[in-house]
């Protein structure tokens, strides 16, 4: 098993230095002058050639590359900003958090609705706890966040005056953002786990434990739903990626000073080193929790675990 | 002594034409599936047709005196900051949105699924390249990646297209190996190798129209995908330039104006989500058509 973890875990820094460089690659597409950003229009010419130069702007990409990784590793230097002429990284550790604080906020409330009423509607399928929860996961499942976002800023802010529009204030400032961000991924939860349970509840091991008297509870929640739960864990990280792409919106909607927002904003001003490093950290965490994701798989699935325990080591 | 000819005569004569049809009877039986393909036909003959129903001229024309105007008979949906016609823009938008995720949709099945192929067929060192090249590609959100790609491209049909695909493609790839494992497996491709098929026969006549099933849901169901993607890159401000009307656009603008014009956030609203929800009753019909035994 902990062979498993351990290669899991060596294969984070090719992927870490993989995602870097399609990044670092992509905004290097755009020839930049770092130089006439930070100097300004009016700085001459040879002042922003030998900053350039003092940068390193000139060299060739793979050294480029290789300088940046560095001081990113090293320093967690990730250069300065062309707007704020701040260091990148103070300016988006805060913002960071604050973008970290309302997916995970969603994740638990994709998963903890989702769920539970995936399995619900499996071990009754047809019947109203079914039909209903379906109906709506199907039509939640065609709103995408950012429409969610602006029709609860119109309903619950504008006409009813119930919740802040905008802000990190309160509690209350969350409940919008959380809930336009999570309900597509609960939906899409909801409909997967349901659709796993109706697999699992159909195996012959479920009709196996029904065949030998088990009740029919026991066969439920004991039999089918740890089977089913499984591909569930997967599917719960793998809604992380939507939850992303909400948050982006939902930050740009609710005016929550979070990271998503903040690289939209500077795409505006062109300030390239803000894009590359909200990115690559964005990045770094989602990989960091795909890896947790698979971990856990493989501490639950008995498959997995069997395999690397019957090899040496 | 020739295996294969007796195959291509007796049993695709035998078989194709009963097994389309019996997949069209179990699709259109499906109350759903008919209901999204009659509103998909709907919307698609309108933005089609959107020439001749009003011009594009009305879509991008600005008039002053006609600002934030309430829907009437004149302007179906009303008028925008701009004075512009909301049913226009809408009508226009939504060609560019449907045009854009169908292309990308095309582009990334056959892509991803051309890779997902070679990957699971080959095995071995080609595939544990293509697989965890995958990995690393995934590891960056496709929301951060389609806006690093616009960005340094610039946005514009052609590039959102190329950006959306590369986003995509890699459902297919994983879709497509898993696919091939599975059929690579199955007695009769062993037996078309034993009959001396090559490797470029197996995967193009035996292998892929047995996947083919499966790519189709998908590609269906990525079609919804893209397009609300597609309008939240465009709510954003990366989508087409304006004054290109486009349905996340129009969203972002209408923004503005909640208060006072909330009708210019209705509809575009309930266009995403109808055109979206109409592909999803599809392609979940489509499923259930050409899967019956995942349908209990």
């Amino acid at each position: 098993m902990y062979r498993y973890v351990i290669k899991r875990l060596l294969f984070l820094i090719p992927t870490i230095l993989g995602v870097t460089l399609i990044i670092y690659a992509v905004m290097s597409i755009t020839p930049g002058d770092p130089g006439r950003a930070m100097l300004g229009t009016s700085a001459l010419q040879a002042d922003v050639d030998a900053y350039n130069a003092a940068l390193g702007y000139n060299l060739p990409f793979p050294i480029k590359y290789f300088n940046y990784v560095k001081a990113m590793v090293i320093d967690q230097d990730f250069g300065f900003s062309y707007l704020t002429k701040q260091p990148v990284f103070d300016e988006i550790w805060p913002r960071f958090l604050e973008t970290l604080k309302l997916a995970f906020l969603g994740v638990f409330i994709a998963a903890s609705v989702g769920i539970p009423f995936g399995i619900y509607a499996a071990v009754k399928q047809y019947s109203l706890w079914d039909t209903v929860p379906s109906l709506v996961a199907f039509f939640m499942a065609a709103f995408p966040s950012f429409v969610l976002g602006l029709l609860f800023l119109y309903f619950f802010s504008l006409k009813l005056n119930l919740l802040p529009s905008y802000g990190i204030g309160s509690f209350e400032h969350y409940i919008m953002p959380a809930l336009a961000i999570s309900i597509p991924p609960a939906a899409q939860n909801m409909r997967f786990t349901k659709s796993s349970m109706l697999e699992a509840i159909r195996q012959d091991y479920v009709r196996t434990a029904r065949a030998k008297g088990a009740a029919e509870r026991t066969v439920v929640w004991k039999h089918a739903l740890r089977n089913a739960l499984l591909p569930v864990v997967t599917q719960i990280g793998l809604s992380l990626g939507v939850l992303i792409a909400g948050a982006v919106v939902a930050e740009k909607i609710f005016s929550i000073p979070g990271i998503g927002s903040l690289i939209v904003d500077r795409i505006a001003y062109k300030d390239e080193p803000v894009i590359i490093a909200g990115t690559i950290l964005i990045s770094i965490c989602f990989t960091l929790v795909m890896l947790l994701v698979d971990i856990i798989y493989a501490f639950v699935d008995p498959r997995i675990r069997a395999k690397y325990s019957n090899t040496k080591g | 002594m020739n295996p294969q000819k007796v195959e291509s005569t007796t049993v695709d004569n035998f078989k194709r034409p009963s097994q389309t049809k019996e997949i069209w009877r179990r699709f259109s039986k499906s109350k759903g599936a008919v209901i999204g393909f009659v509103l998909f036909s709907i919307i698609a003959i309108m933005l089609l047709a959107a020439d001749f129903i009003v011009p594009y001229e009305a879509a991008i024309k600005q008039d002053f005196t006609q600002q934030l105007a309430a829907p009437s008979r004149e302007h179906f949906f009303g008028t925008d900051g701009y004075g512009r016609d909301a049913f226009a823009r809408l009508l226009h938008g939504g060609r560019t949105s449907l045009s854009i995720a169908l292309l990308a949709t095309f582009s990334s099945a056959v892509l991803g699924s051309a890779l997902g192929a070679i990957s699971g067929y080959f095995g071995g060192k080609v595939d544990s390249f293509i697989m965890r090249s995958l990995d690393i590609f995934m590891s960056v959100p496709d929301i951060l990646f389609t806006m690093a790609v616009v960005y340094a491209l610039g946005a514009n049909f052609t590039n959102l297209l190329f950006a959306l695909t590369l986003a995509y493609f890699t459902n297919y790839v994983r879709l497509v190996r898993s696919q091939v494992l599975n059929l690579a497996e199955q007695d009769y491709v062993e037996a078309a190798r034993a009959g001396g098929s090559g490797s470029t026969r197996i995967i193009l006549s035996h292998i892929i129209p047995n996947a083919v099933g499966v790519i189709i849901v998908n590609t269906t169901l990525n079609v919804a995908k893209i397009i609300l993607y597609e309008s939240t890159l465009s709510f954003l401000g990366l989508g087409m330039p304006p004054p290109q009307p486009e349905w996340g656009l129009m969203l972002s603008e209408a923004r503005e104006f909640m208060r006072t014009a909330p009708w210019l956030m209705f509809f575009p609203s309930a266009a995403i989500v109808i055109t979206a929800a109409s592909i999803n009753l599809m392609g979940d019909g489509l499923r259930d058509a050409l899967d019956p035994h995942l349908k209990s």
